[in-house]
Formats: C-alpha cells, structure tokens, sequence
C-alpha cells in the first residue's frame, strides 16, 4: 500500500531538492503537488488542508530557506508532519487486570470485522492467551457461521447463540460464558451497520454498557474514500473508539484512510489486515510506514521480518553442514523456503531505502514464479535424490520433469546450477567467508608473501 | 434492522436512502447557492465539495471547468442559477451509462458477479435472486465463492428467502470453475432463465486470484458461447480513489466488465467516484444499492441519482 502515493511524493522531493535555494515560489508548488498527491491517495480534504498549512507555515521559516540543503530540510518538515498525524510508536494492546479482557470490534459493513477478529484471536493465542470469540452478528446470513468455522480452524472456542434475535443478547450469555471458563479474552465481532442508523448504533452502545470492554477497536476498509472520516467520528462520537484496525492493505489503495482516521479521531492504529490469511496481520508502526511513504525504506521491519523467519539454531545448522560440505538440495530447499516465509519480494525489497527506485523495472512476479518452479523440481525428488545428487540418472530426470510440470532441459539446469553453487561453497570455505569454520581470509596471501 | 418495507416512490426512495446520509454534500451546495456573488472563491469551494464527495481531482477539475464554460456562454450572474447548470452536467455525465438489465435476451441468461472484498457481492446477488424469481424468472444460484468460511451458507441463506430453482453448491476450497460448469449444465437441464455465478472476493492486484476468474469465465464460454452474458462487478460507494484501479483491472484482467453495481448508498457516502469511473473507463452502471431490504438494489436512473444528490435533506 501507499505505493503510488509514495511515488508521487518522491517525485516532487526530488524536484525541491534539486534547487540550490528555494524560493517561496518553489515551496508553493512543491506543496500543491504534495496536497494533489494527498488528495488523490483519498486523505480526507480537511486533513490534508492543515496538513500542507502546517508543512508549509515550517518551510517557510527562516532556518530552511537559508540552510545550505532547503530542499532536504523541506523533506524532513514532510516527515516530520507525517509522523505526528499517523501516532507515534506501535503499542500492543493492554490486558484488563480482571479477566476476560473484552476487545470489541465494530465497524461498517464488509470492512472485514469477522476476519479481524479471526486474525486478533490467532495473534493473541500464539501470546498464550485463552481466548473467547463471541459471534455477535445475528443479522448478517452466515455471519455466525463464517466465525465459527474460523474458530474451529484456530483452534480458538467462539460463543455463537443461533437463537438469540439480537446482538446485546449473545454478549450478555458471552460475558458470563467467558467468567466462568477462565478466559483471558473475549473478542466480540459485531454486526456491520451504518453509522446513520441510530437503531443499530443504540446496540453497540448497549453491548457496550453491558460488556465494558477494555478496548472498542474500530475496523475500516484501507480502500476508503473521504467517507472514512465522517464514520470513522461517528462511532467515536456515538460509541467511542479506542483503536482502529485498518484492513485489505496488500490491495493498491493508497492508505489515505489510514492518514485521516488517525488524524480526525487521535486514536491509534494499531494493527493492519495485510492478506486474506490468517497469519497476515502486522502492528502498525506509524514511524516507519511514514518513512516507506517517503521512500527511505523501513529496515527495521525487515530486520524483524526476518529474525522471524529464521531461527537462530538453523542458521547454525546450516553452517555446519556448509563447513562440512554435506550441504544438500534438502538443505537448499530449507533455505528457498525460508526465503519466501519473508513474504512476497516486491514486498521485502519495498523496505530497502532506495531498493524499490532501483528494482522498479524487474519482473518480481516472474522471479517468484521461478523460484516456486524451482522449488517444484526439488520437491519432486525422493529424499534420496535430493541427499545424493549422483543417483540421478536419465529416467530420473524425466520423473522430476514430470513430477513437477517442468522439462528435463530445467530439471538438468538446476542440478548444474546447485552443482556450482556447492563448487562455490566449497571455495567461500577455502577463503574463510563462513564464519567461525574453515580457514583464516589472509592465509593464501601469506602463503604467496 | 432498519429495513423499511413499503417500497414507495423510486424516487422518493432513492432520496431517502441518501438523504440522511448525503448531508454533508447537499448542505454544502445549498449554502454555496446562496451566495451573491460568482466568483473564484465559489469555484474553489465548490471543487473541494466535490473532491470530498470521492469525485477525484480530474473529474472534478473538469466538472468545474465545465460549469465556467456554461456560466460564460449563458451569462448567469447568479450564484443560484448554478444549481440547475451543474446538475445538468453531472446528469449529461451519467446518462449514456444507464444501461437496465435485460435477461430475456438470452436463455439461461449467465450472470458472473465479482469485486474485491466486503463490497456486498453476495447481498446484492441474493437481492437480485429475488427480485428475478419475483418476476417469475426460474434463478438458479451459483455458490462460486468456496473460499470465505461460510460464504456458502450465507448464499444458500438468500436462496431459501428467494425461493430460487436451486443453488449449486461445492465443498469448500473447490474450484470455483467447477461450480460454474455445473450451474451452467443444471440450468440448461432444468431450463433455468437466469444463473447467478457469486465469486470469492478479491484485490484486484492479486494476480494469482485474478487468474481464476480468467479461469471461471473461459470454463463458462466453452460451456455456453457468448457467455458470460452480464459480468457485473459490485462497487462500494464508500471506496475511494481505489474504485477507479479495481474497475480498471478487473475491466482489462476480464476482458471487458458489461455493468457496474455501486452499493452501500445509503451511508454517507456518495458514490462519487463513478463520475471519474464513466469518465475514464466508460463502463455502465446496472444497479445502485440504497438500503438492505431486497428492494432496496434499484436500476441505476442518472437523472434520479443526480437528483437526489441534490434534494434537500428532510431534518436530520
């Protein structure tokens, strides 16, 4: 998300630092295509009204024309503003003191309430907690059903009353549900409605009331227009909302939403829907998503990406069997894997500073679809194969290439390619690139003194 | 629920869906009519209603121009002829995109309804099935979507409130293209009139899930030539700037989208984003969504949607 926003503003950054002095003049126009860039990535008008006065009332000090980079400083200013209106830090969300800790998700229709709260109820399970689904929509066909099927393939108990006629009712029998089965947490998933129809607004006040929760999350659709804001105040104003959960970001929105519902309501975003997997939920950094706006990357998030992803006794697993040249297909097809556990490589290299200017024109979709097919013709090897390179013989080969949709062409290059990879091993070790095993970098030139 | 039953006056209706809900933009017009005088400031603050009515920069930099143009050769003076003016180029924008559904001119009549997620793909199908087995069409339903838990269940929910010939159904996690295959066999069967085809909701940058509805609609073409007859995709009038790149890529991914479905109307938002979307992409406009009762998914009338933009709010 904010890709095409992201775009835009670099290209006017660009422009204003190309200027040795900026004159007010080159600020004004810097700032109408910042507004326009806004505008057209949905931020509310309000928003981005005070937001380029402000941006512009700083750039316009003393200090930024004289300074001996403007354009820079204006960048910085930018930066800076983008930050205080998205929220500083990511926070997690607070237990109650006295259990269940009721976290209650609201929102309009279709803004993804129920796979949120699948998605909450996951996070929070895997931090240990006993968690509490509550289907609170008796309204919508199926909703009931849609969270408990997500409910059964957590492995996470859901409260679901079919007979009840209203959502107050079922978090009435929740709250009870939940004290007596020692739960950490209930998430209440509530029906979708309109913030206009005082009904159904009067409801969540009620389960509100009823339920005190400890949080009212508020959920919205990524992809929203202007219309983001005016309900966005109206749950606040009617309910009041604690945090927002801000969904559908891996589509091409622009994130506007995001801007202006933090910046009209001052509540915190806290967590963002980044896929239709369960998995695919990620805190919300307002620090960092500001910088990958402005195109200085966001390497933090791709550290923790991969700490994530690799554990540290593999890694050195891994080296071992590199110093001992046992490194097998097995062992490379680890690796593969764990390489696309990091998620989709538009994505990783989108958190490299500058990386994203430079990759633009490559195809990251082919080179997925390669490695999934290169992946595809190791996973059509027998174990032994892949131990033991050498038993691959000619009807072998055909197999693979059958097995895995591929050609035999493909499946002898990359027993080449893995042979020269294992030559390449062999020679990093000689040179003493891996660390703490195999020989000392400077030998070989002593050696030759 | 708020489901108000008589079906009254289309028009009326149609206010009524968005007058609670369209305040802003109206109340906004009406104090900008007022004013004495013509002048750049106006101009500005009308751009700025129509910005935050999700009308998009271009669009509605050229509805203003327009409307100088207009006042130009015209020669208004008065900030209250403009109402009329405007009205009639937002209207002229919208009219060649009315463009109501006619099934009878194939039989079965094959229908694939799509769009990104929680747009109301299978609400408005199940307000469809209605309003078509009401008619006394024989509908035939289409459960497409095998990926969202219980998206089946919900569909068969509206089945059984529409009272269709049948729902076609899966296993979960089957191919959708196999559903639509045997829809398409059991409507022929039965003699069916209309087949709805639902589909899992996806973003249209998704390549991968874009291929699939590539997939469903070759399946349906060897099935049947020609079809699918109608390739609706429904629209949240709450989506912003978005809406534009999801009518675009799914338009080009499936080879031409035949209508649009814009829903949710009866928020506050205003939908304004199908302004830009006849304006770049030329794509009709089938149905508007302007509340949740089943009589609520109306044909789209550019006169009327206009009007109603413009109708004074009742209280609230």
């Amino acid at each position: 998300m904010f890709d095409t926003l992201s775009d835009r503003l670099q290209t006017v950054f660009k422009k204003l630092r190309g200027y040795g002095k900026l004159s007010e003049k080159n600020i004004q126009e810097g700032l109408r295509e910042v507004r326009l860039a806004l505008l057209e990535a949905d931020v509310n008008y309000k928003v981005v009204k005070d937001f380029t006065e402000k941006v512009k009332e700083k750039s316009l000090g003393e200090s930024v024309l004289k300074s001996l980079t403007p354009g820079q400083q204006v960048v910085k200013i930018v930066h800076e503003e983008m930050i205080s209106l998205m929220g500083d830090e990511f926070h997690k969300i607070s237990m109650s003191p006295n259990p269940p800790t009721g976290l209650m998700l609201m929102g309009l229709q279709g803004s993804g309430k129920t796979t949120s709260a699948a998605k909450l109820a996951n996070l929070l399970k895997t931090e240990g907690k006993k968690v509490l689904l509550v289907a609170a929509d008796p309204y919508r066909p199926a909703a009931i059903e849609q969270l408990v099927t997500l409910g059964d393939q957590l492995k996470v108990s859901v409260y679901a009353d079919k007979e009840a006629q209203n959502g107050l009712t079922i978090c009435q029998g929740a709250i009870k549900f939940a004290r007596t089965g020692g739960y950490d947490c209930m998430i209440l998933d509530t029906a979708g409605r309109l913030h206009v129809d005082e009904e159904m607004m009067l409801e969540l006040k009620q389960i509100k009331e009823c339920i005190n929760p400890h949080e009212v999350i508020f959920v919205a659709d990524a992809m929203t227009g202007q219309d983001a804001v005016n309900a966005a105040k109206s749950f606040d104003r009617k309910i009041g909302i604690d945090s927002v959960i801000l969904t559908k970001i891996d589509g091409d929105a622009r994130g506007g939403a995001a801007l202006s519902i933090r910046a009209v309501t001052g509540k915190p975003i806290r967590y963002v829907g980044t896929g239709e997997k369960i998995e695919f939920f990620e805190p919300f950094h307002p620090d960092r998503m500001a910088s990958r706006i402005l195109g200085m990357g966001d390497v933090l998030s791709l550290i923790e990406k991969a700490q994530n992803a690799y554990s540290e006794d593999k890694a050195k697993e891994l080296q071992k069997k590199i110093a001992r040249n046992s490194f097998t297909l097995e062992d490379f097809r680890d690796q593969l894997q764990q390489i696309r556990n990091l998620g989709p490589l538009e994505q990783i290299i989108g958190m490299i500073p500058g990386a994203k200017k430079m990759a633009k024109k490559t195809d990251f979709k082919e080179d997925e679809k390669k490695l999934i097919r290169l992946e595809a013709v190791i996973n059509s090897m027998t174990r032994e194969e892949r131990n033991n390179l050498v038993v691959i013989g000619g009807s072998r080969r055909k197999r693979i290439a059958k097995g895995s949709g591929t050609t035999t062409q493909e499946v002898n290059q990359v027993l080449s390619q893995f042979n020269q990879m294992q030559k390449a091993m062999k020679q990093m070790k000689k040179m003493g690139m891996i660390p703490g095993f195999g020989g000392n970098p400077f030998k070989k030139k002593r050696k030759r003194r | 629920m708020n489901i108000l039953s008589k079906p009254t006056g289309f028009f009326k209706r149609l206010c009524q869906g968005l007058s609670r809900t369209h305040n802003g933009f109206v109340f906004g017009l009406e104090k900008l009519f007022t004013k004495a005088r013509i002048d750049e400031e106006l101009y500005e603050e009308l751009e700025e209603l129509l910005l935050l009515a999700d009308i998009g920069f271009t669009t509605s930099n050229q509805i203003v121009e327009k409307l100088k143009g207009e006042v130009k050769r015209k020669k208004v003076k008065e900030a209250v002829a403009l109402k009329s003016i405007l009205q009639e180029i937002l209207t002229n924008m919208l009219t060649s995109f009315e463009a109501p559904l006619d099934i009878s001119l194939h039989s079965p009549f094959i229908m694939l309804v799509l769009g990104v997620n929680g747009v109301g793909k299978t609400t408005t199908i199940g307000k469809l099935a209605t309003r078509f087995g009401r008619e006394g069409k024989k509908v035939l339903l289409a459960a497409g979507d095998t990926f969202r838990a219980a998206a089946v269940e919900q569909l068969e929910v509206w089945a059984d409130r529409a009272k269709v010939e049948g729902i076609i159904k899966h296993k979960p996690g089957a191919d959708p293209s196999a559903v639509a295959f045997d829809a398409i066999k059991a409507a022929k069967a039965r003699e069916a009139d209309l087949v709805i085809i639902d589909t899992a909701g996806r973003l249209h940058n998704k390549s991968h899930l874009i291929a699939e509805l590539q997939k469903m609609k070759r399946v349906i073409a060897r099935e049947m030539p020609e079809a699918p007859h109608e390739i609706l995709l429904v629209l949240d009038a709450t989506t912003g700037q978005n809406g534009l790149q999801q009518v675009k890529q799914f338009n080009e991914a499936m080879g031409g989208i035949t209508g649009l479905a814009l829903t949710k109307l009866d928020g506050t938002a205003k939908g304004g984003i199908i302004f830009s979307i006849v304006n770049e992409l030329a794509i009709p406009i089938k149905f508007i969504g302007i509340g949740e009762g089943t009589e609520d998914l109306r044909d789209f009338k550019a006169e009327e949607f206009v009007c109603a933009l413009f109708e004074k709010s009742q209280g609230n």
